[in-house]
């Protein structure tokens, strides 16, 4: 009994603690709406303040208004669940977005002439959208799904999780809402401005915490493997954030600051940020997703759990060093493009010894490939990872790099990676999470599925071709002499050429939007609780664990 | 001593460490006597999908 | 068994950040670090000076728009590149850039030595209308920004905020910060010869040839005519000790 009054008292005061945090934060938030030096901090003052005002109402009616005890047993999946949704929705924004300016190119009328719809405007919206909100929230939901069942311990904390969740989706609408205003500092994938940094690294530490605060709570002597990735993406893009935005402001009010690094410092400092937003966020966090969730819709264990320990060591040691290679043949030291160059090469094997360690998982089970859309989706995925990590260290060689630099090929080969690998896996785990998550027999549609497995695979095979041919036709031309020994090509003639290409990428992403389109009309029907029409087609383990019957057969052993 | 010195042994000797820290590790994992408790690891995702599943492992 | 230590990574939460924490640290120091006290990093070029107010509040419009998207600052040591675009970028033609805008990706050309090529009129015309003057282009066009009244209230801030973090911005520069922006447009105003001394090769004129008020893209063509054009490469050795 005294343990139970103990845990009562600690959660009125947490309770308590969280309502005053929430006031706190409008008190803040009106300070930068009326007292802010420029209009669009202004903005984000009485954003901040609306978003503290809703918590603030719902945490007061929570305390002092329901009568109902809470539940505290069992996994905590809210969180999870609002996550899952916010990965489908800002997925759908994010693809729009890249579609539209990916138009643009094309047809540049559709700029519009001002300044909120400008390309250079609206592409960090699309990048951070699908970088920080769609694969961000994906991993989200999937880390605190992951790490409860795997360590069988409920989440860590009381509001901590709600405030993770919510406080990123805070920070995603502030840093889009602010490119569009023109508030950013002109950092590649770090785009958001000091204040907009902050919120977010109080939203990490906390993040970090209910991670490590769950690990330790754990039943189970192990920590499984996923949770190794999910901990290194956690800590180290803490790191990164820290300081690669490392800036300071021109005064407290106004959105503007500078960063504190200049020139070739803050090339390098950039580049090590931005290669390892590549190699830890996009990579490691999904490598964790790719861990659990592709053993498990499986249905067996990884193909070799010891080959997965010394893919994470070797990977997350041999990522950082790579981030030079976004340099070759600038005013950065010889010396250290040579070290990105080399590491990058290396990387090569760890990424391969994880591709296929996760391919291997299906071996003796291929059939399932065949009846299992979603499963089908997780191994493409995996491929894709195994092309795109081929492609990367190709291209970080020098003299390739001397032609792909500058040019769509990298688009291309970003979009092989970001598509192919962090979409279609970040699908397969939203496929899988929702019918668990929302306790259902399986997903609304599993032909859906299907369909949205082959428009989007061919939308990202239109897509990654014509930036091959656009990229290598563009890196080619600018190089090109004639026989005078003049330079062939004028810079505007080489942007011509690119034309068909452009619309043919342009297609390409209409496709991929289609695609995510039908998951999310499919996500939706089975959220409502819809009847599955194709319940027999779909696999056992596609329904909630409590509605997959008795678990029959025993799991065949580790293939090693 | 000369800088091109430092730099070498500095190399060198991160050469021989990450190496021997790399065998290190594959030895470590694929040290037979590991083989049990890496097979328990790889069951956890097949363990725990209900929260009260909690009675006894595997 | 020695290997048995392995085990506290697997079973320590704690131990395990921590392992973490050092492997992915080592990489950035050794490659960030040095660059801080390298020679060929950090040393002065006779020629480079802090941005004058104008040119600096232009270069903001520029991070502001996102201009690096498209529009690269780095001429690479390739053959094609020094014929097409001039001398090769050195690293100390960008050391008072907070941040530096090298760029990933050429849709539209290098601009690291774009001052002086065209005329302050192309540059007008072509932001507001890039297809009027180069009908392939696929560059957004920019016209208000011949429409706003430069926002430089702030200016004399942002030059001490730059000093804080390292540019050698005087008390001098900081006090006349709001004056000299105004003097840079009005070859008539009696701050001109004060400006220039202040920043050699600065220049002085108007740039959007609208008298009436200092707009935002007075501000972007006095920084795009200015790129490229402090370091004199007639007289400046690069095959020395610079070449980086």
């Amino acid at each position: 009994m005294k343990s139970n009054t103990q845990a009562i008292a600690w959660g009125a005061f947490s309770d308590i603690l969280a309502l005053a945090a929430a006031i706190g934060c409008i008190m803040l938030g009106l300070l930068f709406a009326v007292a802010g030096r420029d209009e669009a901090i202004a903005f984000h003052g009485w954003v901040f303040a609306a978003a503290a005002a809703i918590a603030a109402v719902y945490l007061f009616k929570y305390t002092f208004e329901s009568s109902e005890t809470s539940d505290e047993t069992g996994y905590f999946d809210g969180p999870v669940r609002v996550a899952t949704i916010a990965t489908v929705f800002w997925g759908v924004v994010g693809f729009l977005v890249g579609d539209l300016i990916a138009w643009q190119l094309a047809y540049p009328v559709l700029n519009f002439d001002l300044p909120w719809t400008s390309f250079a405007r609206l592409r960090p919206v699309h990048t951070s959208a699908v970088i920080f909100a769609f694969g961000g929230n994906a991993l989200l939901a999937t880390s605190f799904y992951v790490v409860q069942r795997t360590c069988r311990a409920r989440l860590a904390g009381r509001w901590s999780p709600w405030f993770v969740i919510w406080g990123y989706q805070l920070f995603l609408v502030l840093a889009a809402s602010g490119y569009v205003l023109g508030v950013t500092q002109s950092k590649e994938y770090a785009e958001p401005e000091w204040y907009v940094d902050l919120w977010l690294t109080l939203v990490w530490v906390v993040y970090l915490l209910v991670f490590l605060g769950t690990l330790a709570r754990r039943k189970e002597p192990h920590i499984y493997v996923a949770n190794w990735f999910y901990l290194a993406f956690i800590v180290t893009v803490a790191m990164l954030h820290l300081v690669n935005n490392t800036a300071l402001p021109v005064s407290f009010l106004g959105a503007k600051s500078y960063v504190v690094f200049g020139g070739v410092q803050d090339a390098m400092t950039q580049w090590w940020y931005g290669h390892n937003a590549v190699g830890f966020f996009l990579t490691a966090g999904f490598l964790g997703m790719m861990y659990y969730f592709v053993p498990k819709r499986a249905e067996r264990p990884v193909y070799s759990y010891r080959l997965s320990i010394v893919h994470f060591w070797s990977l997350i040691f041999l990522y950082i060093w790579a981030g030079p290679h976004h340099l070759h043949y600038t005013a950065l030291p010889d010396w250290a493009q040579t070290l990105g160059m080399t590491f990058s090469v290396m990387l090569w094997m760890p990424s391969w010894g994880g591709m296929i360690n996760g391919l291997m998982t299906l071996s003796g089970a291929w059939d399932k490939l065949r009846t299992d859309p979603v499963i089908r989706m997780l191994v493409v995925s995996v491929a894709f990872y195994g092309m795109s990590t081929f492609e990367g260290p190709l291209m970080s060689v020098k003299a390739v790099n001397s032609l792909s630099h500058y040019t769509d090929w990298t688009i291309g080969h970003v979009h092989s990676g970001a598509l192919g690998w962090v979409g279609f896996v970040s699908f397969g785990a939203v496929y899988c999470l929702v019918p668990w998550l929302w306790h259902r027999k399986g997903l609304y549609s599993q032909r859906l599925v299907e369909w949205h497995f082959w428009v989007s695979t061919l939308g990202i095979l239109l897509y990654i071709t014509s930036m091959w041919v656009s990229g290598i036709l563009q890196g080619l031309m600018w190089r090109a002499y004639d026989s005078l020994g003049f330079l062939e090509y004028s810079f505007v003639e080489t942007v011509e050429a690119m034309h068909p290409f452009y619309i043919i990428r342009a297609i390409g992403g209409l496709l991929f939007v289609i695609g995510s389109l039908l998951m999310a009309w499919n996500i939706w029907r089975t959220v409502r609780g819809d009847e599955p029409v194709d319940m027999k087609d779909q696999p056992r383990i596609a329904a909630a664990p409590e509605l997959r019957g008795s678990s029959g057969a025993a799991l065949p052993a580790a293939a090693e | 001593m000369e800088y091109e010195t430092v730099v070498m042994i500095s190399q060198i000797t991160a050469l021989l460490f990450f190496i021997a820290l790399f065998l290190a590790i594959v030895i470590y994992v694929f040290w037979p006597g590991n083989k049990k408790k890496f097979d328990e690891a790889s069951r956890l995702p097949f363990e725990n999908d209900e929260p009260d599943a909690g009675n006894g492992r595997g | 068994m020695s290997w048995e230590k392995h085990k506290i990574f697997e079973t320590n939460s704690i131990i395990l950040l921590i392992g973490i924490l050092v492997v992915v640290s080592i990489g950035g120091i050794v490659e960030i670090a040095p660059l801080f006290w390298l020679k060929s990093t950090v040393e002065k070029v006779q020629g480079m000076r802090p941005y004058t107010p104008l040119e600096l509040a232009g270069r903001d419009i520029y991070v502001r728009e996102g201009c690096y998207l498209c529009h690269s600052q780095m001429i690479r040591s390739l053959r094609d590149e020094v014929e097409r675009y001039g001398h090769y970028s050195l690293a100390a033609e960008s050391i008072y850039d907070h941040p530096f805008q090298w760029g990933s990706k050429r849709t539209g050309p290098d601009l690291a030595r774009v001052g002086g090529k065209y005329s302050d009129e192309w540059h007008v015309l072509h932001m507001k209308d890039p297809r009027a003057v180069v009908p392939e282009s696929i560059m957004p066009g920019y016209p208000w920004l011949a429409e706003r009244r430069l926002e430089a209230k702030d200016i004399a801030a942002n030059l001490s905020t730059l000093r804080a973090i390292g540019v050698p911005y005087s008390d001098e520069m900081i006090e006349n910060a709001a004056a000299d922006l105004k003097a840079q447009v009005d070859p008539d105003d009696d701050g001109a010869d004060a400006l220039q001394q202040r920043y050699p090769k600065s220049q002085v004129r108007q740039f959007d040839n609208n008298p009436e008020f200092i707009s935002e893209m007075d501000a972007l063509v006095a920084y795009l005519q200015m790129l490229g054009t402090l370091v004199d490469f007639a007289t400046f050795d690069a095959s020395g000790p610079n070449l980086r």
